[in-house]
Formats: C-alpha cells, sequence, structure tokens
C-alpha cells in the first residue's frame, strides 16, 4: 500500500535545493493540502546536509535521495529512469517538475512510459474538487495566449512548472522529514546517450533569474558595443544586464542572458527594457516584472503597453545621461 | 544517412499580438485574413540540420507533416530547399491529437518506412510551445534522444551532439538510430533556389491515412487526448505607461532618471 502522494524532482545548485525546487514544494504542498497527499521530493546525485534541511523546511514529507554514482551527473537517459522506477513504487498523483532542462527533457519520456497525462510549462496547476481532477495554465503561441487544460481522473499527471509561476512555502524551521535512500543505479541497457563534455557560461556576480534589478537590451542597441553602455547602466543601479532573442542570434551576447520564452523567466524588482520591440515571446518572460521602464524611439512599440514608465529616444542620447545622473545620486 | 524530418504548419508566430485573436467559444485561434501558415522555424532548422548533413556525407532526406491544411504548402517548401522525399499523414482520424497522438502517427509512418538512422525535429512547434513530440516518437521507438541541439556531427556510425542548456551547452555521443531536436542556435535556414522550387513543384507526395500506417484508433484524434483544452484565451498584461517628455531628450532623460531612483529597490 502506498500513500497518496505528490512527487517533485528537485535539482540541487550547488550543494543547495534550487530555487525552482522551493517553487515546486511550495505549490505541491498548498495542492497536497487540498488533496489529503503527502509530498515526496526525489533528488538525484550529491547532496549537502542543508539542502536535506531545507527541503524538508520547505514542506517534504520524504525524501528520497538516489546516491547511486550513475545518477552524479544529469543524464536524460539515468534520470527517466529513476523517475519511472520510483513512480511505479510510490504511484503519486501528480509528478511536479521545473521547466527547466531536466524537465523539458524527462518529462515527456516518463509520461510516455507510464501513460500519464503531460502538460509542459505550466504556470498554474490548481486541485478541482468538484471533479477531483488537476487542472493546468500554461502559455501558448509564443505567450499570446494563456491555455486551460482538464485533465483525466484517477491517471498520473507529469507537469512542468515555470519558473516563478509558484510561491515557495514559508518554512518552517526545525520541521523534519523522512529520508529513503535510493542505492541501486540505473539500468545500463536504459543508458544510450553518453555526456562527453559540459560548456559552462559562467555569468559574473548575480544571477539573470534572481536579481532585482536587470537592464535589457534587444535588436534595437544594434551592436556589441550597445551593451557595454547598457551594462555601465546596468552596474551603476546594481542590476545585470539582459537580452532579447535579437542580439543573442547576432552573437552581441551569450544565449545565458536571453530572456523570454526560450530563455529565462525572470520577475524582478525593476526591468528596463531598452531598443526592445515587445515581442510576445520576449515578454512572456519577464511581464511580471514589478516595476517595467522602456526606451524605445519608436512610440507605438508594443512594449510600452505593459511598462509602467516610457521614454521615446534613441538610446544613445539618453542611456548616457541616466548612467550619469545615476553616478551622481550615488556620490 | 536515411534521414526523416517532421515538420507542422503553424500559425506565423512572427503575428503582432495585436493580430492574435480567439474565438472563446471553440477555443481556436482566428486565423487573420491573408496570413499564411508557415513551417514551424524550428522545423525549418530541422530540413536544414539534414541537408547539411546530407551535404557532409550524402544520404537522403524524407519529410513528414501531419495535417490537413497547409500540409502542403509547407512539404513543397521543405522539397524546394533539398529534401528529397516527402510523405503527408492526413487522416479525419488523426485531426485535433495530441503530443501523443501525432508522435504515435509519426512512430507508425517512420516504422512503416522501415529504414531510418536518424530523425530530426524541431525543438518544439511555434504555436502549442509544448516540445514533447521528438521525445514521444523517440520513446516509441525506443531508440535514444537528444533535445535542443545546436550542432550535429556523425562520425563512423556516432552522433556527436552539442546541444544548449540553460547555462551554456554539453556535447554528447550517441549510436544510431536517433532522434534530435533542433534548437535557433544551429544557425540560419536557407532559402530555396528557383531550381529548388521548380523540381520541388514536381515531385509526387503521397498521402498516408490511418490504414496505410496502421495508427490504433485509440490512441489517435481529439477523443484519445490525455488532458483537453478547456479554456484558450488571451491574457492581458497591460499597464498604463507613463511617457516621459521634457524639453530635449537630456531633460527627459534626467526626469526618467529621478523617477527610476525613486522605484529603484
Ligand atoms: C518560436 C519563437 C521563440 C522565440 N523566443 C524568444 C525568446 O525567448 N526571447 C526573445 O526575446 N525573443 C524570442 N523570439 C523572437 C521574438 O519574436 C522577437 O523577434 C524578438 O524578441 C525581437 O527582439 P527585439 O525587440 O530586441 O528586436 P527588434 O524586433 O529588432 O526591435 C528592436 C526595437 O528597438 C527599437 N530601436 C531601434 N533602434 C533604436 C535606438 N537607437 N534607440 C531606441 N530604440 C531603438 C525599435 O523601435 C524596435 O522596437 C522568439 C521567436 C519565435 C518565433
Amino acid at each position: 500500500m502506498t500513500t497518496k502522494n505528490i512527487l517533485v524532482f528537485g535539482e540541487v545548485e550547488k550543494g543547495r535545493l534550487a530555487p525552482i525546487t522551493k517553487e515546486l514544494l511550495g505549490g505541491a504542498r498548498r495542492l497536497s493540502d487540498q488533496v489529503g497527499a503527502g509530498v515526496n521530493l526525489l533528488v538525484a546525485g550529491a547532496l549537502s546536509g542543508e539542502s536535506l534541511q531545507d527541503a524538508a523546511e520547505f514542506g517534504t514529507d520524504i525524501i528520497y535521495h538516489a546516491t547511486d554514482p550513475g545518477y552524479g551527473e544529469f543524464s536524460s537517459d539515468a534520470y527517466s529512469f529513476l523517475a519511472v522506477e520510483l513512480c511505479k513504487k510510490i504511484d503519486p498523483v501528480l509528478c511536479l517538475m521545473g521547466q527547466t532542462d531536466l524537465g523539458r527533457d524527462i518529462a515527456p519520456r516518463i509520461a510516455a512510459r507510464l501513460g500519464a497525462g503531460l502538460c509542459m510549462d505550466c504556470v498554474e496547476v490548481r486541485f478541482d474538487p468538484a471533479q477531483n481532477i488537476f487542472v493546468q495554465t500554461r502559455p501558448a503561441f509564443g505567450g499570446k495566449a494563456l491555455a486551460e487544460f482538464s485533465s483525466p481522473a484517477g491517471k498520473l499527471q507529469v507537469n512542468t512548472i515555470r519558473a516563478k509561476s509558484m510561491e515557495p512555502a514559508a518554512t518552517q524551521a526545525g520541521r523534519k522529514s523522512e529520508l529513503m535512500e535510493i542505492k541501486e543505479g540505473p539500468d545500463p541497457s536504459a543508458i544510450k546517450t553518453k555526456l562527453v563534455s559540459v560548456k559552462v557560461l559562467e555569468t559574473d556576480g548575480i544571477k539573470l533569474e534572481e536579481a532585482k534589478i536587470i537592464v535589457a537590451g534587444g535588436g534595437g542597441l544594434g551592436s556589441a558595443e550597445g551593451f557595454t553602455i547598457i551594462k555601465e547602466l546596468a552596474d551603476a543601479l546594481g542590476g545585470v544586464i539582459g537580452a532579447t532573442r535579437v542580439p543573442v542570434d547576432e552573437n552581441w551576447v551569450p544565449l545565458s542572458i536571453e530572456i523570454g520564452q526560450t530563455g529565462k523567466i525572470v520577475s524582478p524588482d525593476l526591468y528596463i527594457a531598452i531598443g526592445i520591440s515587445g515581442a510576445a515571446q520576449h515578454i512572456t518572460g519577464m511581464v511580471s516584472s514589478k516595476k517595467i521602464v522602456a526606451i524605445n524611439k519608436d512610440p507605438d512599440a508594443n512594449i510600452f503597453k505593459i511598462s509602467d514608465l516610457g521614454l521615446v529616444a534613441d538610446y544613445k542620447t539618453v542611456v548616457p545621461v541616466l548612467i550619469e545622473k545615476i553616478k551622481e545620486s550615488a556620490r | 544517412m536515411e534521414i526523416i524530418v517532421c515538420i507542422k504548419p503553424v500559425l506565423d508566430p512572427d503575428l503582432p499580438p495585436a493580430k492574435f485573436t480567439v474565438d472563446g467559444k471553440k477555443n481556436e485561434v482566428i486565423p487573420p485574413e491573408g496570413v499564411p501558415f508557415v513551417m514551424s522555424p524550428y522545423d525549418a532548422l530541422a530540413v536544414e540540420a539534414a541537408l547539411r548533413i546530407k551535404e557532409a556525407q550524402g544520404g537522403k532526406i524524407t519529410v513528414l507533416t501531419q495535417g490537413t491544411k497547409y500540409a502542403e504548402e509547407i512539404m513543397r517548401k521543405a522539397l524546394a530547399m533539398g529534401a528529397d522525399e516527402g510523405v503527408i499523414l492526413s487522416d479525419p482520424a488523426f485531426e485535433d491529437s495530441d503530443g501523443f497522438g501525432t508522435a504515435h502517427v509519426l512512430a507508425q509512418t517512420v516504422k512503416k518506412i522501415g529504414k531510418f538512422d536518424l530523425i530530426l525535429c524541431g525543438r518544439q512547434a511555434a504555436d502549442w510551445d509544448a516540445g514533447v513530440v521528438g521525445s514521444l516518437i523517440a520513446e516509441y521507438l525506443n531508440i535514444p534522444v537528444v533535445i535542443r541541439a545546436k550542432s550535429i556531427e556523425v562520425l563512423d556510425g556516432v552522433l556527436k551532439i552539442e546541444r544548449i542548456s540553460t547555462n551554456g551547452s554539453e556535447v554528447f555521443e550517441l549510436g544510431l538510430p536517433a532522434l534530435v531536436t533542433l534548437s535557433s542556435e544551429m544557425g540560419q535556414v536557407r532559402i530555396p533556389s528557383g531550381w529548388g522550387i521548380i523540381s520541388a513543384a514536381k515531385k509526387q507526395v503521397p498521402k498516408w491515412g490511418a490504414t496505410d500506417i496502421g495508427t490504433d484508433p485509440s490512441q489517435t484524434g481529439a477523443a484519445a487526448a490525455v488532458n483537453r483544452l478547456v479554456k484558450l484565451y488571451v491574457p492581458v498584461y497591460e499597464r498604463k505607461c507613463e511617457m516621459v517628455t521634457g524639453k530635449d531628450p537630456a531633460e527627459a532623460a534626467a526626469r526618467l532618471t529621478e523617477k527610476i531612483l525613486a522605484i529603484k529597490p
């Protein structure tokens, strides 16, 4: 007999639970209280005592920790195998993952193997007690639309969740969870791809997803030099730079700072968009920012529709003034 | 190399939000008059990737698309780019399939074709953006899969794939046959030549239905969809934008700075 449960596939970053995992645990905790289920967390690879404590305090009931070296680094094949085996054993009603490298990769694979329902990139999962089903909301058409799906009752749902769409639960200091070790490694026949190298584009300082202030540039900056200018503005404000897809495609900036549907999802306190038109695929990744400021030479640019403050100007003439004034104010 | 590429027609993703409307009763997008459907841009990258492999080491490219509307148009485009053959999967039974249903149709088609080394798909269709069909086909065929590739090399029957990840990239090696989905970091997609367009127009493109490929009727079509669309709507994100002005750009910029400093965390 297994007890009714929601399973979160967790991720670890630098030895601690990743922000997305805390968000998922928050969402899972709220759903589990409505559904009457426990919250289980699956994590693979090296794990610090702190992240075990994090997991407990953020609402986990049982932590399944896969310790075999075969799970030491991310492998779509191995992690799919792991998730499927655990789901067969503990029979969750809902399996949540982030819309991350991991979730994008393994969610469809485990759903196929378990005959589960699948919904990717959800911004909301709620429980409908009348029908005893989960209802998912997700963006579609590059963020131009939102779509709501209902899932069949009594069937496992595998859902990936967009960053920053679930609130982490309030931590309960000293809360305890049960730790179960999964000692078995992956079935060797399940491993069909071999990771040969990893390239990490290190960001200096604050991570884009965690920054409080982002100064983002678009195609309107015209060149890599344009990004040197907005970097100075970001530095003056104590923020970081981001970009739309155009500067990434043009190789002015690395892919790691792309914001939007196919890039990062951000929600800072202040987002300054410079030379950005406001395409749906970009907006979907930043629209939940607390305050949005836009500088664009086109008064009809779509970005102004979603901004709190706007300035119609050539960025080259106004951004240097902004930098100077901000530096002045800091003195 | 026998390469199979799966492509899908989508409403042009560059359609400005102002022209995007939804029929709230039918939960369907209303395609604006005169706006053509296009090959999903990521699928065009898959065609491009197949052509590059073929140019490097020879082979044959077969393109598959499932659908009734616009399937012919995008198939001609893929053939004009240089693909050798195409098959359109068209059957009322396939309509409104979800990702599982679509992957079932495509996997059955691949089985019927029989001989293949590599299947290429876009990382996601630029309409529903789920990004699952490639992985599901790989599962149904029990072959290795790598998603979001930016480059593909084939060396002595081993695939070497560099794929993008959130913080950089990763390189994988895998054997054939395999399935790979392509991301936009792969580069530019070629424009069909005049000659390409002419020779594509002459090619016969067979249409296969459920009985041709032996799909399981309980797995395709709207009735088989596991999760059901219950509501489709256009979200309203609009804010009231205060436009900052001044007698010249410098003054406007100074004013904007004050306002930014006032809201800065
Ligand atoms: C399937 C798909 C997925 C996508 N995913 C993403 C994604 O994740 N993220 C993303 O960003 N995009 C994405 N895109 C691309 C997206 O559709 C847009 O093409 C892109 O966001 C446009 O970037 P932009 O606004 O910087 O550039 P442009 O559209 O080129 O706009 C430039 C803007 O700068 C202004 N400008 C020009 N010169 C100046 C100047 N001197 N001073 C001030 N303003 C100036 C112009 O008025 C214009 O508004 C995706 C597209 C597709 C089809």
